[in-house]
């Protein structure tokens, strides 16, 4: 993929772009620093045994599902990663949209993730709207969903991100 | 710890408008830069003061908002328990949290209810706030058990309706 165009958005809508394994499995070392980053005692993630119980095993935080796309900050041979959202920036330069926005985002969690998972991300976009202008300026609302997936092919979490692409004002300032 | 003897909150001991406990926490450089580290977010502006200020023209480095979803997640477990699951949560970024802020966490139960497969679940209202200013809000539905019995992590496909 690269810039979408406004010809090439119906075509799109609906489509698998961007599908991607994770450099590395989920691991329970990151569980514990990320539950220590934040103080958080759940016993789910603390004690095997109550875990063994309630979740059928060791879970991860649910919201930590975008941190296993996130790479290591080096790695040997690796080639440029993607940008996260790739499409939302292929839609920026498509439709010659410089300024965007994130209003809000939304996590959907379904089945847990696991220590030894290995999951699978993929974004597909689900609506661009007409030109619409906001006081920020002149431009598109669009909506891309983030699926996640394990190494069974099981749905764990699906992040809809809500952005608008616009072009400022004539006239206006520069923003830093 | 046994499962029997973890919090366990029930759907049925939860009503609209009841309040989460609330949770502060001042906010030094180390937890930013283990926040966005633990979320492996190796951007600058949240590690790199001069980065953050000279660059971004941000008073200094500041929370990142994959962490900020690991305190919403802390602060709706520490209230329900392991039992508690997450269903969904949606985030409104309104401004930066920084070293030196106390972060304060409230939420209220603003709608409770039982999906047609019998899943009991909750939605809340949360904002973390810096001097009463909600820097971000968050609303999060999540499931909880119906009676002793019941445990949400059960679920799965159709019986699991987030």
């Amino acid at each position: 993929m690269s810039a979408i165009q406004v010809d090439d958005i119906e075509g799109l809508i609906g489509t698998e772009l961007y599908p991607e394994v994770g450099e590395f499995p989920v691991e329970q070392g990151y569980v514990w620093t990320t539950c220590a980053s934040v103080e958080n005692g759940n016993p789910l993630f603390w004690d095997s045994a109550l875990a063994e119980e309630v979740t059928g095993g060791p879970i991860a935080p649910p919201t930590m599902v975008s941190v296993w796309f996130r790479p290591h900050h080096w790695a040997p041979n690796r080639e440029t990663p993607g940008l996260p959202l790739q499409v939302h920036f292929d839609l920026k330069e498509g439709l010659g949209l410089p300024e965007a926005v994130m209003s809000d985002n939304t996590i959907v969690f379904h089945e847990p993730v696991r220590p030894g998972d290995r999951l699978s991300t993929r974004q597909i976009l689900r609506s661009v709207s007409e030109e619409k202008t906001t006081k920020l300026g002149t431009g598109r609302f669009w909506v891309i969903d983030v699926e996640y997936t394990n190494q069974r092919d099981e749905l764990v979490a699906v992040e809809s991100y809500t952005g608008f692409g616009y072009r400022r004002p004539a006239g206006s300032a520069e923003r830093s | 710890m046994s499962a029997a003897a973890a919090v366990r909150l029930l759907h049925g001991e939860v009503s609209v408008g009841d309040q989460l406990p609330e949770l502060a926490y001042p906010v030094t450089a180390t937890t930013v830069v283990l926040g966005a580290l633990a979320a492996r977010d190796w951007r600058p502006m949240h590690h790199d003061k001069d980065f953050a200020v000279n660059r971004n023209g941000t008073r200094d480095i500041f929370l990142n908002t994959p962490n900020q979803a690991a305190w919403f997640e802390r602060f709706v477990t520490d209230w329900t328990g392991p039992y508690g699951r997450l269903q969904r949560m949606t985030f409104r970024m309104l401004g930066s949290i920084f070293p030196g802020d106390t972060m304060v966490f409230r939420g209220v139960v603003t709608d409770t209810g039982v999906d047609e497969t019998g899943c009991g679940w909750v939605e809340i209202d949360i904002a973390v706030s810096v001097d009463d200013d909600p820097k971000t809000t968050c609303k999060a539905r999540v499931a909880l058990p119906v009676d002793d019995q019941d445990n949400p992590w059960t679920r799965q496909g159709p019986r699991w309706r987030p």
